[in-house]
């Protein structure tokens, strides 16, 4: 099973599951379960899921996987771009740093 | 004599060499064609998948209108992206761009539209520059590697373009198409008011699937389209880089072979002048002997 999270909320995708074409949040964790192995776990970063003929697709822009993830650099990117947040409230970009670092981290399995 | 003897060691010392660094050059960029040709090649299965979902919205929702695909009325301007490299060294690479670029700029002007360059890479920049032609944008210094970000750049300047009322109403793109090691075209596309190539119909005759969407469709179209320029500009630059290395390779490879014929002539000639610079000596010096020996048979 493929759990996503789109913008209307998170999905999970059986097999024989009807085609689908949905964006994906900004910061989102996808989650691939499989049988008789450990989860896949990913940070992906905006893009898409498509789902046809029982293919499940995801496109991003930027994606990681969990195991991947350098959890020091990413607590570092968080704490930074928490204190510009404090500083600034309106930084949009410090607040998309903040989600992609915290979608980072959850893929890593840490607790955020 | 000897002046030209040193004359011409002299120039086959520099013909040597030039030799050596084209031939260095040649070896660079055939590694570096190999590296880009395996960039090309993990770009692949984004751009498919992209294609495929861009395909599959607008056959399940032909009522969804966006900006991005429909053609404006009256256009007035058109807006052409030119891809070169950023450094030269590459035989006639740029040349060919750019004339194909000259080449629609006067279709275009033809049918009453004004032309807006945008230009990427430091030679096409120059070549505009020059010339004083305005330009929409340009960017350089990625040319030989481009990253997403990059086309992601472009993309954005484009379409934010493109939407603007007073903006291009039409996006063509002038690149170079990797075919193989020894062929690339140059191509002219046009990416906005898009055209969704329908190229695989033929290889999944089945019907295609029907979509369901999150949230809808114009939400999906309004963020899938805007990804679909970016993935066939990174294509686009991606080509062209493989495409310039292997352009790069072709023309220093002539270089060398120029450059090792004129130092085999160029050393023929040099015997040449050493033989006869040795053939004069020879006569010389026998003149001399002779004309003392008549000198000495006079006296007797």
């Amino acid at each position: 099973m493929v759990i996503a999270k789109t913008v209307d909320g998170e999905i999970g995708i059986m097999p024989q599951h009807a085609p689908v074409l949905g964006v994906l949040v900004e910061g989102g964790v996808l989650r691939v379960k499989r049988e008789g192995e450990g989860d896949l776990v990913a940070a992906v970063h905006g893009g898409f899921i498509s789902v046809a003929d029982d293919e499940v697709s995801v496109l991003a822009e930027v994606a990681e996987l969990g195991s991947e993830v350098d959890v020091a650099a990413a607590r570092d990117a968080l704490d930074r771009a928490q204190a510009s947040i404090e500083a600034n409230q309106e930084d949009a970009d410090a607040a998309v740093e903040a989600k992609r670092a915290r979608a980072r981290l959850r893929a890593a399995g840490e607790e955020v | 004599m000897g002046a030209q003897l040193r004359l011409l060691r002299r120039r086959i010392n520099s013909v040597k060499s030039t030799a050596k660094i084209t031939r260095a050059q040649e070896l660079i960029a055939s590694s570096r064609i190999v590296r880009a040709q395996q960039r090309m090649q993990a770009a692949l299965p984004y751009e498919r998948e992209i294609t495929r979902a861009v395909t599959g919205v607008v056959s399940n929702a032909a009522s969804v209108d966006h900006p991005l695909t429909v053609a404006k009325e009256n256009p007035a301007k058109a807006g052409v992206l030119v891809v070169t490299s950023d450094s030269g060294f590459c035989g006639g690479f740029n040349a060919n761009v750019l004339r194909e670029a000259e080449a629609l700029r006067g279709l275009l002007e033809g049918r009453g539209l004004s032309v807006v360059p945008f230009v990427t890479g430091r030679k096409g920049v120059t070549w505009h520059s020059f010339r004083q032609r305005e330009m929409g944008g340009n960017w350089v210094g990625f040319s030989r590697k481009p990253a997403y970000s990059d086309a992601k750049e472009i993309a954005d300047t484009l379409i934010e373009s493109f939407k603007d009322d007073n903006g291009i109403d039409e996006i063509h793109i002038v690149s170079t198409e990797f075919v193989s090691m020894l062929s690339q075209n140059v191509v002219v596309r046009r990416i906005l008011p898009l055209e969704v190539e329908e190229t695989e119909a033929s290889e999944s005759t089945a019907i295609p699937p029907y979509f369901e969407f999150e949230p809808t469709a114009g939400d999906v179209l309004e963020s899938l389209l805007p990804r679909y320029v970016e993935s066939r500009i990174f294509t686009a630059l991606l080509q062209s880089a493989a495409s310039e290395e292997a352009a790069r390779r072709r023309a220093m490879k002539s270089a060398t072979d120029n450059a090792n014929e004129l130092m085999r002539v160029l050393t023929q000639q040099m015997n040449q002048a050493r033989q006869a610079e040795i053939t004069q000596e020879i006569s010389e010096i026998v003149g001399g002997a002779n004309a003392l020996a008549d000198a000495a048979a006079g006296k007797e």
